[in-house]
C-alpha cells in the first residue's frame, strides 16, 4: 500500500463559476425530473393494471398539493429539455441535405418545433374527454 | 489498438431516442397526467379508469405507451451517469453505469410486464 495519496483535483462548484457551464448543468439536471416523472407514469401503469381502486388512489394522489408542485417543476424542466434538445440538434444530428444543399440549422430547429406543436396538440386533443 | 467493442453506442441510441420522445411529448403529457387531467380541467372523464384501460389494453395502445414511459428513463439514466463524472463524485464509472442503466432497464421491463398485465 502506497503512503502517498493521489492528488484529486477539487471539483466543487466549477459549474457555478461560468454561465455557460451553469446552463450545461441545468440542462443535464432536467433529466432528474424527467426520470422522476417517468417513474410516476410507471406507477400509473401499475395502478391501471391493479384495478379501479388502485387507479382512484393514483388519481387522488395526483391532486395532492405536493404532487401539483412536483408537476409544475417537471413541466418547466420538460419544456427546458425540449428547448435545449432542439437547440443542439443541428450539431448532433447527421447532416441533412435537400436538393444537394445542406438544410439550414434554423429550418431544422423550426421543423422540430412544428413537430412538437403538432404532437402536443394531438396529445391534448386526444386526452380531452368529449363533453 | 483496443479491439474491444464499446457498449456506449447502445446507451447512446436509447439516450437519443429518449431525448427525442421527451422533447416532443413530455410537456403535453405532464399537462394531461399531472396538471390538468387530475383536476378535471380536460373534462370529467379524461382520466377515467375505463377510458385509460381502453387506451392501454389493445396492442397499438401498449406500443404507444411503452416508449413514452421507458425511453425517458434511458435519457435520465445516461445524463445522471455522466453527471456523476462532471460533478466529481468519487464513484467508479462501472458502478455508476450499472446502477443508472440497471434502473432504466428494470423500469422498462416493469413497464412492459405491466402493460401486458393490463391485457
Amino acid at each position: 500500500m502506497s503512503r502517498r495519496r493521489p492528488y484529486v483535483r477539487p471539483m466543487a462548484g466549477w459549474w457555478r463559476r461560468n454561465p455557460h457551464h451553469f446552463l450545461y448543468m441545468v440542462r443535464e439536471g432536467t433529466s432528474v425530473f424527467v426520470g422522476a416523472y417517468a417513474v410516476v407514469l410507471l406507477w400509473a401503469l401499475t395502478a391501471l393494471a391493479d384495478g379501479p381502486d388502485a387507479w382512484s388512489t393514483w388519481l387522488a394522489t395526483m391532486r395532492h398539493p405536493l404532487a401539483v408542485l412536483f408537476h409544475l417543476v417537471v413541466f418547466v424542466a420538460a419544456c427546458w429539455h425540449t428547448v435545449t434538445w432542439f437547440a443542439v440538434s443541428p450539431k448532433t444530428m447527421p447532416p441533412m441535405r435537400l436538393g444537394g444543399r445542406p438544410v439550414p440549422a434554423s429550418a431544422l430547429v423550426g421543423g422540430q418545433y412544428l413537430a412538437a406543436i403538432v404532437t402536443s396538440g394531438a396529445i391534448l386533443y386526444a386526452a380531452a374527454a368529449a363533453a | 489498438m483496443n479491439r474491444r467493442r464499446s457498449h456506449e453506442p447502445v446507451f447512446w441510441v436509447l439516450f437519443g431516442a429518449g431525448g427525442v420522445v421527451a422533447a416532443l411529448t413530455l410537456p403535453a403529457l405532464v399537462l394531461v397526467t399531472g396538471l390538468l387531467g387530475p383536476h378535471d380541467l380536460l373534462g370529467e372523464d379524461a382520466l377515467a379508469y375505463g377510458r385509460m384501460r381502453a387506451l392501454a389494453a389493445p396492442w397499438p395502445g401498449k406500443l404507444l405507451l411503452l416508449p413514452l414511459v421507458a425511453l425517458p428513463l434511458w435519457l435520465a439514466a445516461h445524463r445522471i451517469h455522466h453527471s456523476m463524472h462532471d460533478l466529481g463524485v468519487q464513484v467508479r464509472p462501472v458502478a455508476s453505469a450499472l446502477v443508472c442503466y440497471g434502473l432504466a432497464a428494470a423500469g422498462s421491463a416493469l413497464a412492459l410486464v405491466t402493460l401486458v398485465r393490463i391485457g
